[in-house]
């Protein structure tokens, strides 16, 4: 019994890693680039959504709406600002570190602006928790939600890369810039397009994020844009539906290897773990393997 | 390209150079008082905290008229709470002339701080560095909060004493010092009390947001008290899964606990019954803390918690030292150091985290921690 | 005397002068508290971004774990100061003996990583290398160390668990690391450091094996395809990277008079590799002026008080764009570029 409780809150905990992650590996298979900042803009989508909450007595509905517009338009700035024109640059590590100074600016910003005692978030989702053989085991209405709206945003973000004009863009653009400008499409947009996207997503994951584990602070997204990014690696980065399995793996390990083996070492476990599958397997889960040419 | 770079690192080398100088320090007619915390970072809610309350202070003691005729001067800095950064921010304060040093914040800090500070004689009062050898380092260094030590075993004690728990399960950080530090002697002096811990479970500072196995594991040892040495942050996050779980044991805290009523947005229901062992609550009728709680609302719009009143106390305590000992502003830290060695060891104060403070040469505080019971939102003594 | 000595005389001269300059400052006492506290940590941060410039630059690996290597050197060479604190009464010799251990174990760590890591490429080697950096960094926190009459006593779980005799001492303590080292850095050991890893960083990048190590970065099927062993040049620089981020790692645990775990995470890596990157990818002296600069930079803002940090951040995205994107360069070229070559030729 207890071992499916385990597995239970194992799977709660990997859909938010898997939620950020669908984000962060949307960003980094189209425009090729770690976003490290991404952790930071789910932190600002808490905030966007808190405050509308709290400050505008605002329906939860429409506080998510609005974290989600706050969230497209700091993202669509950020690429223009700080990305776009280290994007030929000599080499990919100065917008990896330009994109450290934009998560260390975030936390700033916000730490000015809220300061830094934490805040205990509201959830915003209406589902009532699930109670299995007689309260023993709980899924909280949380976790179904956030399962949930993965599974829509990974079926959604796959229809919309592989079906749509826009998203065959993106393809083009990731597979090769120069070929995909010659063919007529709009790199900048295409890119900006990306990045919106990818922080739409961004503020869902943050306000899913704040109501399973209701405490916001300027620093909040850190940890979990890390853990993110080690799902989206261990799913096979550039993967839309890797970054899902990535995540649930990611957090089903982390709760099982702090019940059976060490609460104190459970970081190292899941990352002993991530080590071991990337020698079996160099390019994660569902990740393509790239043949290389002379 | 090249050329450029060249003369951007003879232009910078000289910037450095000119900053390295080292400015003469005049003689004041204010005691100059510095603390170092984290203002920014993770921890920044703590370090803030202490800024906010010692400007309070220090505004009080101004207003009514200085000690021994003169004002303080207040100089807060930022260290991240890193230990590398505390040197260079105590650095920094040295060459604005500090005198007494009202920091810093966090333990591991403090640690390195002290060893500077004991080299330079200069006089430290730690306002909630609790780990012991926050100030071991030499006969300079005080503190005003509790001593990690002392919670430990005087909350093994009143759960034994009181008989409120016979199974006892720990939640704690591994990776922090206060916490680690109040469980190992918890640990130690369990051994001589009536309970016995069932579970002793830990989280690390990278994995602070998800406590369903350290809770069901609570569960399964069918603890009936569950002891959470950790802050209120993370203890808050801990009742709410609970709440979920349906897990309901008695909560015991200790001083880090105290805030979790003030949390914004946290349903203070959930926190009905805690117990915890808390020399501050912000809820208490003496005119003194209604007093501090007061300002500290008006100007931080927050109740303060206990990080605030350890230091609210602290500039109390420098004063009464001073006074004691008969410094004046004029003298040089080292000197106004070696009156206030023996002058805190005279002192006796009342303040918002105890009534007849005193100090012993070691530099530990005398005070009893006040067990509270958390009753329809409020702490009542208990 | 060709181009690449005279720019590694410029580089070693670079250092030496600074180090005068600083050495006449703290003689006549014109030299502020602050910055007298900032000058070994500036010398263990200039170690480390040579260090890893060595494998970001010259190996051409993206290593994101660096601050792992350096809490094994910094855990160990404390550790053995606070063993052999009486018995080597020199602190000299101690300190010496202290920096070549911590070098040696960082070394062993870099083997034990680099041969399973260095098989992977990119994005997927920079996260085992995060990986690993925070498994050092977690499971050093989780060990307790303490020396008693019976000898060395060793728990995972907490300092009840070892069984002390009452007489002992705890050595290491979990998250409460190591404290009461003896300060035994100073500015003159932290210099001649420094020297001795620009030494080994550029001759290694010179020499036979150094050439192979960049023919590799260059284009690794090529090389593999005139013979050369691809792992054993990958693990050499890696471990000669790891020994000398050991060694800046003791040069800083013996500064402080506590040592903690948490402080080796991933933000001190990714701040030295700010270093790297801002200074320049392969150019190691760019890589000494860029740790100077941004080490001293957050201290030099103190007196914007609540500002400061967020300053810092606009600064850092400010340099890497004006350092880095093309556009920018462009600019520099033409406006600035001018006006050197004017000043260059005046001054011939």
């Amino acid at each position: 019994m207890s071992f499916l409780s385990y597995l239970i809150n194992g799977i709660s905990l990997g859909s938010v890693y898997a939620i950020i992650a669908l984000g962060y590996t949307m960003v980094y298979g189209i425009a090729k680039m770690l976003n490290f900042a991404h952790g930071d803009v789910i932190m600002v989508g808490g905030y966007a959504a808190i405050t509308m909450m709290m400050s505008l007595n605002a329906n939860p509905f429409v506080a998510v709406l609005v974290a989600i517009v706050v969230c497209t338009v700091l993202g669509i700035v950020i690429e223009a600002v700080a990305y776009r024109p280290l994007r030929n640059a000599a080499s990919p590590l100065a917008v990896l570190i330009t994109a450290i100074g934009v998560s260390y600016l975030l936390q700033n910003v916000v730490l000015l602006i809220f300061g830094s005692s934490p805040k205990s978030f509201q959830s915003v989702v209406p589902v009532p928790d699930l109670k299995l053989a007689d309260g023993a085991l709980t899924i909280t209405g949380e976790t179904m939600v956030t399962i949930l709206s993965s599974m829509v945003i990974m079926i959604v973000l796959t229809l919309f890369i592989n079906k749509t004009k826009a998203g065959q863009a993106m393809l083009a653009v990731a597979e090769d810039k120069g070929a995909a400008q010659l063919m007529g499409i709009n790199i900048n947009g295409t890119i900006a397009l990306t990045f919106a996207i990818g922080s739409g997503l961004a503020a869902i994951a943050g306000v899913l994020l704040c109501s399973a584990y209701p405490s916001l602070s300027p620093y909040t997204g850190a940890m979990p844009g890390i853990k993110a990014f080690v799902a989206a690696v261990f799913g096979g980065i550039g993967s839309v539906p890797g970054a899902m399995i990535g995540g649930i793996l990611l957090g089903i390990i982390e709760i099982l290897g702090k019940a059976y083996i060490s609460s104190q070492l459970a970081d190292a476990i899941v990352f002993a773990v991530l080590i071991v599958v990337l020698l079996v397997k160099p390019t994660g889960l569902l990740g393509k393997q790239i043949q290389e040419k002379v | 390209m090249k050329k450029f770079g060249k003369v951007l690192s003879v232009l910078t080398a000289a910037a450095m150079v000119a900053g390295t100088m080292a400015a003469p320090v005049a003689a004041e007619d204010t005691f100059k008082i510095g603390s170092s915390g984290p203002l920014t970072g993770p921890a920044a809610v703590y370090g803030n905290a202490v800024m906010n309350a010692i400007q309070i202070a220090v505004d009080e003691v101004n207003e009514a008229g200085g000690v021994n005729g003169a004002n303080f001067e207040f100089n807060p800095q930022d260290d991240e709470h890193d230990a590398e950064k505390a040197v260079n921010a105590y650095n920094t304060l040295k060459d604005w002339g500090m005198q007494m040093f009202l920091g810093t914040v966090t333990s591991a800090p403090c640690i390195a701080v002290e060893a500077e500070a004991a080299n330079d004689n200069i006089f430290l009062l730690t306002p909630s560095g609790s780990a012991v050898d926050c100030i071991t380092g030499g006969d300079n260094a005080f503190r005003v909060c509790f001593s990690d030590p002392s919670q430990g075993t005087a909350s093994a004690q009143y759960i034994g004493n009181n008989g409120i728990g016979e199974k006892v399960a720990v939640i704690y950080d591994s990776s922090d010092v206060y916490s680690s530090g109040i469980y190992g002697t918890f640990q130690a002096e369990a051994a001589n009390q009536p309970f016995e811990i069932v579970a002793a479970e830990a989280f690390t500072a990278d994995s602070k947001s998800d406590f369903s196995v350290q809770l069901q594991k609570a569960k399964d040892a069918e603890a009936d008290l569950v002891f959470m040495p950790i802050y209120y942050n993370e203890a808050a996050l801990i009742l709410q899964q609970a709440d979920q779980m349906g897990y309901a044991p008695t909560w015991f805290g200790v001083d880090g606990m105290d805030g979790i009523l003030s949390l914004e947005g946290f349903d203070t229901s959930l926190a009905e019954g805690l117990m915890l062992l808390t020399p501050f609550s912000a809820d208490a009728d003496d005119e003194l803390t209604k007093n501090f709680v007061a300002k500290y609302e008006e100007k931080h719009g927050e109740v303060p918690n206990q990080f605030a009143a350890d230091a609210y106390d602290g500039v109390y305590a420098i004063k009464a030292a001073l006074e004691q000992s008969g410094a004046t502003p004029d003298m040089d830290a080292s000197e106004i150091c070696d009156l206030l060695k023996v002058g805190m060891t005279e002192i006796t104060i009342d303040g918002v985290t105890g009534v007849g403070m005193t100090w012993s040469a070691d530099g530990e505080p005398s005070k009893e921690p006040k067990a509270v019971v958390i009753e329809n939102g409020a702490y009542k003594g208990m | 005397m060709n181009k690449k000595l005279k720019s590694n005389l410029i580089t070693y001269g670079m250092v030496l002068v600074a180090f005068v300059i600083m050495q006449i400052l703290l003689s006549t006492g014109h030299i502020s508290s602050l910055f007298k506290g900032l000058l070994v940590p500036i010398c263990v941060y200039v170690v480390l971004a040579l260090s890893l410039n060595l494998v970001v630059g010259i190996s051409g690996e993206l290593s994101l774990g660096h601050a792992g290597f350096m809490c094994a050197g910094a855990f160990a060479s404390a550790f053995f100061t606070k063993c052999t604190m009486d018995t080597i009464t020199v602190s000299g010799l101690r300190f010496f003996l202290a920096i070549l251990i911590g070098a040696a174990v960082a070394a062993v760590f870099g083997i034990l990583i680099g041969i399973p890591v260095l098989r992977l490429k990119g994005d997927y080697l920079a996260i085992v290398t995060l990986a690993f950096g925070e498994i050092i960094k977690n499971v050093v926190n989780a060990f307790y160390i303490g020396l008693d009459s019976k000898g060395f006593h060793f728990s995972m779980k907490d300092q009840f668990s070892m069984g002390m005799e009452p007489d002992g001492q705890i050595i290491l303590n979990g998250p409460q690391g190591i404290t009461g080292v003896s300060k035994d850095s100073t500015f003159i050991i932290g210099v001649v450091l420094i020297l001795l890893t620009l030494f080994i960083v550029l001759n290694l990048i010179d020499s036979r094996d150094g050439r192979a190590i960049q023919a590799i970065r260059d284009n690794r099927i090529a090389a593999s395809s005139v013979g050369l062993n691809i792992t054993k040049y990958k693990l050499m620089a890696f471990t000669v990277s790891a020994a000398l981020a050991g060694a800046a790692g003791a040069l800083y645990s013996h500064n402080l008079a506590t040592l903690q775990a948490s402080k080796f995470n991933f933000n001190t890596s990714i701040l030295v590799l700010v270093f790297v990157v801002l200074g320049g990818i392969g150019n190691m002296r760019g890589s000494v002026i860029a740790a100077v600069i941004l080490t001293a930079l957050p201290e030099m803002l103190r007196g914007l008080a609540d500002y400061r940090m967020l300053i810092y951040a606009i600064v850092l995205i400010v340099m890497m764009l004006f350092n880095w994107a093309p556009k920018a360069l462009e600019w520099r070229e033409r406006y600035l570029g001018q006006l050197f070559k004017k000043t260059a030729k005046e001054g011939k």
